[in-house]
Order: structure tokens, then sequence, then C-alpha cells
């Protein structure tokens, strides 16, 4: 063992040993912690910012939290503002008016977006996977790839431009089959149908690499030995290409229901308006509004720490669901 | 391969509905862009704009004569280039460390990372810290808060922790300490990693908006996102923009405005899409 302080100079092996067990008494514990964080000061000198960071930005909002036991006055600060216990959560589930509405849209566009959204790219990818012109997939990918890129804000500015009532695409197109022009942004009955739809439009493309990779690394003798035994392309489809996607597949979707309490703030934040609040209010656009619009700090952090606990125990389920059905788990 | 009749047939099937596919991907950027290039009075007839039956650069000269936009516009640079070389730095500066198998606590420093991914502060909690240390109104609040992707970090130490040893044990036999081998032995050899990382940050830092709505009152540093939100979505007039005469059409300058934001990232996405498609494999191998 090293006893000196003069840099390790790492003979073979040496330092990559974890750290040792001593036996003696707790000063020698505490001096041979001293010596390999002397050893390693380097390593060290460049982990210890970055933890100071986490320090700050990722565990500081959480001394916040208290907020949603309190009543905050900015005059008393977080500390200094009184305990009001859970008075902010029984208004929530009692007395809110908004709230249960607001769980309910939560978790209905989060559904609608897992039942029509999650499927979407599964299909595309099993089209992909069966054209045999390779210079047409390859073009045909990166253009499904496109609208990925670009923020909802610009996807929203073309959305307003072509659902436009009176001089949008969407609507002429309608017009020409004789369908009354919709405002497809701004009536309730519409609006949950143009949030899924848009975000289909702007992750098909992309969500379909994860299977695409899945479907390279099946076996291709699988489907020789089919052909043999008179195996159709639909049948082929059926009873080896979807098995193979299982995993991926289960994955995936649980991930995908862990977080249902995320609806898709960016997109609904950029899309909505008050005539359609009563169908796409959802909690990130409420805390948000009410939070930081009227001022309501207490209410709308226990709202935040609502969902962010039930979001916790969601994925933590998911976790143990995958590890049960044998996969990997993620953590 | 050759290909039976009814097979012929389906692949014909199969590239008529992937290329209408196609048709609906990149339609409203096309209707977009030729509405911003349009005729006043072209740009306000409903139907379909594939291109611009006459060509008027009124609504660019517009966009591009404003001060405003290419403020907005070299603030977005900024923070997309700086911020991606500090996240890259300070990344690279916790993942190093941390996938060394000898240093001391590791462990523990890896779980108190990893625990952030899990919890968080929420919005207002977060909001009053970025209140309190003085961030508001500064452009740093843009860089500093998403300084480090734990998720990116964890994939560029695991990335780092497959770097054969020997290439270190060499370098410190010739007297290099940690941060040397950092920089010169193990940071050249992730290129490929850091290059996918740093795409990841750079289209993030492009498209974020959120940050500069929270925490930016200063309208002279405001984004080029949430400038056209602010003028598209929420239809705020800009002070700063001339009010549209009357031979154009306020729809053919945010037109062109939506182009204008989109246009960096419509250019360079087709030559960049592959490292993103392999950075989507890795995350997904196992973060």
């Amino acid at each position: 063992m090293n006893t000196t302080n003069a840099p390790d100079i790492g003979g073979i092996g040496s330092p990559h040993k974890k750290l040792k067990k001593s036996s003696g008494t707790w000063i020698d514990n505490v001096k041979q912690i001293g010596r390999d964080y002397v050893k390693n000061r380097y390593l060290l000198l460049l982990l210890f910012p970055v933890l100071i960071w986490y320090g700050i930005f990722a565990y500081g909002p959480m001394y916040g939290v208290q907020l949603a036991f309190k009543d905050f006055y900015i005059k008393e600060g977080i500390w200094g503002s009184p305990w009001v216990g859970l008075k902010h959560f029984e208004y929530l589930f009692t007395a809110s008016p908004q709230f249960p509405q607001i769980m309910k849209n939560t978790i209905i566009i989060s559904f609608y977006q897992i039942i029509f959204g999650f499927p979407a790219p599964i299909i595309l990818a099993l089209l992909f996977n069966e054209i045999r012109f390779t210079f047409f997939k390859k073009v045909a990918q990166t253009i499904s790839y496109l609208p990925h890129f670009l923020s909802w804000i610009v996807i929203g500015g073309i959305l307003i431009t072509l659902l436009s009532p009176s001089t949008g695409v969407v609507n002429y197109i309608l017009e020409i089959f004789g369908f009354d022009p919709v405002y497809f942004l701004g009536t309730e009955k519409y609006f949950r149908f143009t949030l899924i739809t848009s975000a289909i439009w702007k992750e098909i493309g992309w969500g379909t690499i994860i299977f695409l990779a899945a479907l390279s690394s099946i076996d291709s003798q699988m489907y020789e030995a089919a052909v043999i035994d008179g195996a159709n392309r639909w049948k082929q489809t059926i009873y080896i290409t979807l098995p193979a996607l299982m995993p991926v597949i289960a994955i995936l979707l649980i991930l995908r229901v862990g977080n249902v309490l995320d609806a898709g703030f960016d997109q609904i934040f950029n899309l909505y308006s008050p005539a359609v609040y009563g169908v796409a209010d959802i909690l990130d656009t409420y805390v948000y509004r009410i939070g930081l619009q009227e001022f309501q700090f207490s209410l709308t952090t226990a709202v935040g720490l609502f969902k962010n606990v039930v979001g916790f125990m969601l994925v933590l389920t998911a976790n143990f669901i995958i590890k049960k059905m044998g996969q990997e788990g993620l953590y | 391969m050759r290909l039976t009749k009814g097979e012929k047939i389906f692949q014909w099937f199969l590239i008529v509905i992937i290329t209408m596919l196609c048709i609906v991907m990149v339609y409203p950027f096309l209707h977009v862009l030729s509405i911003s290039l349009s005729t006043p009075a072209e740009a306000l007839r409903p139907g379909i704009h594939l291109y611009p039956k006459e060509i008027s650069l009124f609504a660019w000269e517009r966009v591009l004569s404003t001060d405003s936009i290419w403020r907005a516009f070299g603030i977005t640079v900024f923070r997309t280039v700086v911020g991606t070389l500090l996240s890259l730095v300070f990344m690279s500066m916790a993942a190093y460390p941390l996938s060394r198998k000898y240093l001391p606590h590791r462990g523990y420093y890896t779980t108190f990372i990893i625990i952030t991914m899990f919890f968080g502060g929420g919005l207002i909690p977060t909001y009053l810290l970025i209140k309190s240390l003085g961030l508001i109104n500064s452009v740093w609040v843009y860089i500093i808060p998403g300084l480090v992707s734990t998720f990116s970090m964890l994939i560029l130490r695991n990335f780092f922790m497959g770097i054969p040893m020997e290439l270190e044990d060499s370098a410190k036999i010739d007297g290099a300490n940690d941060i040397r081998i950092l920089v010169q032995i193990i940071v050249p050899l992730s290129a490929p990693v850091l290059a996918t990382l740093a795409l990841w940050a750079a289209v993030a830092h492009w498209n974020n908006w959120f940050d500069a709505m929270l925490y930016m009152q200063d309208k002279t540093k405001i984004t080029l996102q949430l400038l056209l939100r602010r003028l598209v979505i929420a239809n705020m007039g800009d002070p700063m923009m001339p009010v549209p005469t009357e031979e154009e059409d306020p729809a053919m300058v945010k037109a062109a405005i939506i182009m204008f934001t989109a246009l960096p990232i419509l250019v360079v996405y087709p030559f960049l899409q592959r490292f993103f498609v392999k950075g989507v494999m890795v995350g997904s191998l196992k973060g």
C-alpha cells in the first residue's frame, strides 16, 4: 500500500482495487480514506464542481418542496412561511373545482396518446421492413424523421396556418368533399383529436428507429425456414416478426404507461387556448398557469409534488414488472 | 432476389403508401415556405400551396431587416454554441471519475447523481431557486441550470468504462495526472460519442423556449423560439417590429419567421440524422 503522498504512478493493478476494508480501528479507516482521496485528488478535482452543480440545481429545488405544506409569503421566504399541514392537498382532492377535471384530462389525453400513438411507429416499422428498394427506404426514413427535430413552437405555428378555418388547407380539402369547415384548435370536440394526430405525425418516423433495430437483429434463417414450410408474408409477420419485437414493445409500453401523468406539456401549451381549457388543461399546464401567472406558489407546488410522487411510484412499478418478465430492468 | 408477381404488387403497394406518408411529412413545410415567398394576394388564397406562383421576397425582407429577430437569433446561437460546449466539458468532468473503479466512494457519488433522475422539485421550487440565485434576466439562465443531462452523462460514463485501462496505466507511468489523461487520451478516443451528445445538446438548446419564457423578462435577451411563440402563437405584437403595411399580409411575415426558425435544423438534419439514430441505439442498449 502506498504510504507516501506522492502521486500514484500506478503499479499494475494497484490503483484499480476497491477501497480495502481495513481491519483496524476507525482511525485507521479514516486515515485510509484520506490517503485514497489524496491519491485520487485530480479525479476528485474533476468531479466536485459537477457534484456542487447537482447540489444546487438538482437538490436545491427539492428544498423548496416544503412549500407544498406551507402558505408561501414572499416576505417570509421559503423557510419562514408558516406550516399549514395538508391544507393544499385537502383543497385539491375535496374542494378544488378544477383539479378533478385536470386529472381526468391528463389521463384521457395520455391514454389516447398511448392507444393510437404507440402502435403507429410499430406498423410503420413493419412497412419499412418489407420494402426491398433500399434507396427508396433510406430516403423515406430520413423524410419521416423530419418533424421530430423541430420544436412544438415551430410545429404549432405551422399547424395554426394549415388548420385555420378560413384560409387553412385542411379545411379547403374538407370543403371540396362537402364538409363544413372545422375549427380544429378552437373547439372542444376536435381539440384532442388534433392533439393526438399531430403528435403521431411528429413522432411516428422517429419512433420506428428502435423497432427497426430490433427487426434487423432477427435471424434471416427463420424466414428462410418459414418460406420452406410454406408460410406467406402475413404468416411470417405474425409468427416470426411480431414475437421477435415483443420484448421491445413490452418494455417501451410499460415505460410509457409509467409516464402517464406526462401528457405532453410542450405540445398542449403551444396549441391550446381558453376556449378548449375544459378538455385540454393538464397537470403541467395548470401548474404553470395557476402557479406562475396567478402566483399560487404553494398550491401548485402541492400539485407538482403529487405528480412527482405518483410518477415515481408508476416508474418503479413499471421497472418491477419488466424485471418480473425476465427482461433486464432499466435501473 | 427474384420477386414473384404477388410480391411485385405488394412492393408497389408499399411504395405508394410510403410515398403518401412522405408527402404528408413534407407538405406542411412546403406550404409555409411557399406562403412566405408569395405575393399577399396569393398568400391569402385558400388551398394548396406547393410553390409560390409569383415570388415576392417582401416577407423575408421584413424578417431579415428586423433587429429583434437578429438579436434573438444571436442569443440562440450563443446559447447553442456555448451551452453545448460547456455541457460537454462538465459531463466529461463527471463521467471520467465515475467511470474509474478505484475512485473512492464511487457508489455514493453515482447514487447522489442518479437519484436526481427520479426526484425533482417541480416547476415552482425550481423557479424560486433560479430567482434567488439572481439568474432571472441573465443570459446564463439558458446555460447553467441545464448544464448536465444525467442521461447523457451516464452514456458517456459507460463509454469511458469501455476504454482499456492499459492506455491509462502507461500514461500514469509516464507521469501524467488524471486531468491530462482525460484531456489527451480519453476525450480524443471518445470523439464519436461526444459528437452525438453534442448534437443532442445543440438541438435541445436551439429548440428550448420554456426557460426563456420562465426566466427572461428582458425582451432584448429572449430566444428565437420564444420570439416566434410571441409573434405567431400568442399573437402578441412585437413593439420592435414595424406594423405591417397595407400591401403585406401578416400571415406571410409569420410564415417567414417560422421558416427562419426552422431553417437551420431543416438544412442540417439530413446530414446529421445518422448520429441521432446511433444515439437512440446507444441510449436504448442501457443507459
